[in-house]
């Protein structure tokens, strides 16, 4: 039984969370066409924009309404008014997806029926599909943003088929959580298309900031799932979820249009990806192509490979639930104990993470913890590299936001071949500590009293040892 | 202590600002701050402003009081550079939650701060205010008080929310900050008579210190930066200083003059960007110092260094010369900078094809002019559409700008170099100005450019995505500044004031037959405002050609 702890400091400390707008804003950035707009000062949008920026080096839509403080006091009708006048006359998006911040919030601004109202001043606007989401600042994190703006999507978006219609069983709905990067969508993508299914993800990053240059210059998604292609995601043969963050968005799919569901948890680790190639193969009635077969083994050569540098390792690793739940559950399969672990938010998940206690909290939290219990391994986003200098421990960075490195965008961690990525870059990282900073001398053996890291450690004994 | 909307007003108010002083009364009482424009405004917030401004403040902890996504979603962002302490990298944020909105999160706020100061004992806090608590009413200026008498520690409360503002008011707010509760509350452990303060100074990737070392020759101490690289006690103790240079930025103007005002330090604005500005600044600060009483050798010495330094940095640039001939920069850059650059580029023999003069005041664009001639291309404002048009059209080699712009250059295949606040490289002082030098060649030279341009081998060789993208501009009628013939053939009905939709027939018109010949002549006989559009109004009048077409806004209509 995993005890989930909530931080009682006043202060968060090198915060770990980010906030629920810009997790709502980021799904709308895998429709095509599509302006993210954010209902607030026009501060919320500036720092989420620079972090998206930093993050992919990609040009990112992102829009404010720009509330001033007599606005906020008035109230934001007109401000949401002018700015999706403004967007539709300028930027010609095929959607806006409107979040709410925490000031719009606070005064109660009403943009639903702000946006009913707007519809009926101007009928230019008719076939403008307006989706807005409720994402307050000071509730939930960066996750949950992402997690309610899917189903938001859904629900609007998405045609409830006609009775009678045929489904199409080589249709399949994949709903990805916000912690697979671009390239792992490009990698699932690859793998269904494998199977002879025809995959739609909503949202489809991979589109809009996989890192391509675009035909021409448009200030809107340059990619991404087109509006069309979401409405017909009712006949669809299957859905599949991936995160349980997704869970949400997909019964809210099976809701409007039957369409059935499976979630997939986690898709990093060999026992995971047999079921969801196993998955594949049943639902697509198609034998595994050897592809798959041969990556399959791969995997276990790497696992094998690998488990000399990871087995008995002491994992710190701060995430949000879904991708904490991912990494850590395949470290700990390859012999890693989950030493220290924190979180975002809440999630039904976390009961399954294998460790004692996973605490909400924020980067000083697992710091702390990683220093107390000696870990030696530290996973979590960039702003985790002023703890990993002062821990002086190998760091992998995961997650987002991975500003100071390139290639965050193409970053895999899914299927077999993803897998086996991850797990060389990670034992690399420990053989590179190791070599640098463990290396044997003379004195290395003789006082006991150091605590002996790296190379020296079974692997064997300390999985026997690990939390069950 | 004086009300946030009283202080707002007397920073717009600030008299040492060039572009207010321009303004006539009415439009003084407005304020600096443009009306943002819903669906199309780009930009910081005033806390953003305010937390860029102290934040290189190395020693001292920076508490933001607000919601997850004020700190959460920029902390450690900064390329500023610390030569010790690293508290300020450190994340600090009430995190107020659902609860605490309902019941004020003053409490909240307090224990934050014991928290801070049990843990890490900084010499100060700076408290910055947010929008929500300011909204539900949290006093944080009570709360620092009665947190710095329980503590016995200055809390500086930091009044500055988000929408009160554009991020220039958030660095004034925050110049306003020091003023009232941190300048003049200590005394420096020694002075000398080469005390100076710099203002408005940040040490981004250290650039500081690559002027420092100078400084230090000639006996000069920074007694105060504000805020590169500076501590608590040193801004604390700032106004006993002899002089003080303004940095390459109006940011902290206020902070300048008013001590200026109550402590007699005299100021200049000055920049080390490009050689002669680097000589210059030292010159100034030598004469600033012998006048407040440093003994006069000071000068000699200082012009013993700049010969010896400027020698030195114009032959390391010298061997790029050659290479440079003929090369074409855009620069796309804010404010001040933008000459100091362009004399910096020139001393190298890159051509300038065009600068943005977005920000500049007046002065400034007369010293552009001065320094590239009449044939000075200024760029108001561009959409990417267009600066990508721009640097197809001028043959441009290379494009100068701040990170936003950075896409447009390099999806369009074309070098770029960062020259604003984000970029990793330190170009200041005569060291500085050779590494930039540097990076341009490599930038502009670098064997993958020509790779880049070639088109897949799918694609037919006049298919590629270049010629389509300048294919439907060709399409659309988009006048460039740059384009002088274009603008001369400028049609009557083509829109003038924005604001009040009036076109350039009306404005001709009554021109002719009131024969009129100030802007408050015109916008007394015509709706137009003379506000964003007085410039356009001036060069009508003029019988200039009129030299900016706001393309966003055309083509919005």
């Amino acid at each position: 039984m995993v005890l989930v702890t909530a931080s009682k400091k006043a202060c968060a400390v090198n915060p770990l969370k980010m906030s629920q707008p810009i997790g709502g804003a980021f799904a709308f950035m895998g429709l095509r066409g599509a302006m993210p707009l954010l209902h607030g000062p026009q501060g919320c949008t500036s720092f989420g924009l620079t972090l998206f920026v930093r993050h992919f080096r990609e040009p990112v839509p992102l829009q404010t309404t720009a509330m001033s403080e007599v606005t906020t006091v008035l109230g934001g009708y007109e401000n949401v008014e002018q700015a999706i006048l403004n967007i539709h006359n300028r930027a010609k998006p095929e959607i806006i997806g409107i979040c709410s911040t925490g000031v719009t919030e606070t005064n109660g601004d009403d943009v639903d029926a702000y946006i009913k109202l707007i519809r009926e001043k101007h009928p230019q606007l008719a076939k403008l599909p307006l989706v807005y989401v409720s994402t307050p600042d000071f509730k939930d994190a960066f996750q949950d943003g992402w997690a309610k703006t899917v189903a938001r999507m859904v629900e609007v978006l998405v045609e409830a088929p006609a009775t009678g219609t045929e489904r199409n069983p080589a249709q399949v709905n994949v709903l990805p959580g916000c912690h697979l990067t671009p390239g792992d969508l490009d990698e699932l993508r690859i793998i269904f298309e494998d199977f002879g299914l025809q995959p739609s993800f909503l949202p489809d990053l991979a589109g809009s900031l996989d890192g391509h240059i675009p035909d021409q210059f448009t200030p809107t998604t340059i990619g991404g799932i087109g509006i069309d292609d979401v409405a017909r995601m009712g006949r669809a043969g299957w859905t599949i979820a991936i995160g349980a963050q997704m869970r949400r968005a997909a019964e809210a799919m099976q809701a409007k249009t039957g369409v059935p569901f499976r979630l997939f948890e986690r898709l990093c680790g060999l026992i995971p990806n047999d079921d969801f190639i196993a998955f594949l193969s049943e639902i697509s009635a198609r034998p595994v192509p050897s592809r798959y077969r041969r990556q399959r083994g791969q995997l276990v050569d790497a696992m094998l490979d690998a488990h000399f540098q990871i087995g008995g390792r002491k994992l710190a690793i701060g995430a949000e639930p879904d991708l904490l739940f991912d990494l850590s559950s395949m470290l700990h399969e390859m012999g890693a104990q989950v030493t220290a672990a924190v979180t975002t938010t809440q999630s039904a998940v976390l009961e399954q993470i294998k460790t004692k206690e996973v605490q909400i909290g924020d980067l000083e939290d697992l710091e702390e913890l990683a220093r107390t219990r000696d870990c030696d391994l530290l996973i979590t986003h960039s702003h985790g590299r002023q703890a990993a200098t002062r821990l002086k421990i190998p760091f992998y960075r995961a997650g987002f936001p991975m500003f100071d490195r390139l290639g965050s965008g193409h970053q895999l961690s899914v299927g077999y071949r993803g897998t086996r990525d991850l797990i060389f870059d990670i034992a690399n990282l420990v053989i590179a500590d190791r070599e640098e900073n463990h290396a044997p001398t003379p004195d290395s053996w003789r006082n006991s009293t150091l605590p002996l890291r790296g190379g020296r450690r079974s692997s064997i004994d300390s999985t026997e040892r690990s939390i069950a | 202590m004086s009300s946030l909307p009283a202080t707002v007003l007397d920073v717009f108010n600030e008299p040492g600002c060039a572009k207010n002083a321009n303004k006539s009364q009415a439009e003084r009482n407005k304020g600096c701050t443009r009306q943002l424009q819903p669906g199309s405004a780009a930009g910081g917030c005033a806390f953003d402003g305010a937390k860029i401004a102290l934040q290189p403040f190395t020693d001292v902890a920076h508490l933001v009081h607000g919601p997850i996504a004020c700190e959460g979603n920029s902390w450690d962002n900064r390329g500023s550079a610390s030569s010790g302490a690293t508290l300020w990298r450190t994340g600090f944020t009430t995190d107020l939650a659902e609860t605490d909105i309902v019941f004020g999160g003053e409490k909240r706020l307090y224990k934050a701060i014991k928290q801070i100061i049990d843990k890490c004992d900084p010499p100060a806090i700076f408290v910055y205010q947010t929008c929500i608590p300011a909204m539900i009413g949290d006093d944080i200026n009570a709360v620092c008080k009665a947190a710095s008498q329980t503590f016995g520690k200055p809390v500086i409360p930091v009044n500055s929310p988000g929408f009160v503002g554009s991020k220039n008011l958030g660095n004034k707010l925050a110049g306003e900050a020091l003023l009232e509760h941190v300048i003049g509350t200590q005394e420096p452990d020694c002075t000398t008579p080469y005390d100076i303060n710099l203002i408005g100074e940040y040490n981004l990737s250290g650039e500081l210190w690559q002027v420092k070392p100078l400084f230090d020759e000639l006996g000069i101490r920074i007694l105060s930066c504000i805020a590169g690289d500076g501590r608590y006690h040193e801004v604390a103790s700032s106004h006993r200083a002899r002089a003080a240079m303004m940095v390459c930025s109006r940011a902290m103007i206020n902070v300048a003059r008013k001590m200026e005002e109550r402590y007699g330090i005299p100021f200049f604005e000055g920049s080390f960007y490009g050689i002669q500005d680097s000589s210059d600044a030292l010159r100034e600060i030598a004469r600033l110092l012998v006048e407040r009483g440093a003994p006069e050798d000071l000068i000699g010495r200082t012009e013993a260094v700049i010969a010896r330094e400027e020698a030195r940095a114009r032959a390391a640039i010298e061997p790029y010369r050659p290479g440079f001939k003929g090369k074409k920069v855009l620069l796309m850059t804010g404010g001040v900078k933008s000459w100091s650059v362009v004399a910096a580029l020139q001393e190298a023999g890159l051509e300038l094809v065009g600068t943005s003069v977005k920000k500049s005041t007046k002065e400034d664009k007369e010293r552009i002019k001065h320094l590239m001639g009449q044939d000075a291309h200024m760029i108001e404002d561009m959409t990417p559409r267009e600066m990508y048009k721009m640097l197809k059209d001028a043959k441009a080699d290379i494009m100068l700008s701040g990170g936003k712009s950075q896409f447009v250059a390099l999806k369009a295949a074309m070098p770029w170099l960062d020259i604003n606040q984000e970029r990793c490289h330190a170009y200041m002082g005569y060291v500085g100005i050779v590494r930039l030098v540097e990076e341009i060649d490599k930038a502009l030279f670098n064997p993958m450019w020509e790779q880049l341009r070639r088109p897949a081998p799918w694609d037919g060789r006049a298919d590629n995505w270049q010629t389509r993208a300048m294919a439907q501009l060709d399409v659309r009628p988009i006048e460039i500044v740059a384009d002088r013939t274009l603008t001369q053939k400028t049609p009557r009905a083509r829109r003038i004031c924005f604001c009040n939709t009036v076109d350039l027939g009306t404005i001709e018109d009554a021109i002719r037959s009131h024969s009129l010949t100030s802007v408050e002549a015109v916008t007394q006989h015509t709706p137009a405002v003379g506000g964003c559009c007085r410039r356009r109004i001036e060069d009508i009048l003029a019988g200039r050609p009129i030299s900016w077409w706001p393309a966003t806004l055309q083509a919005a209509e």
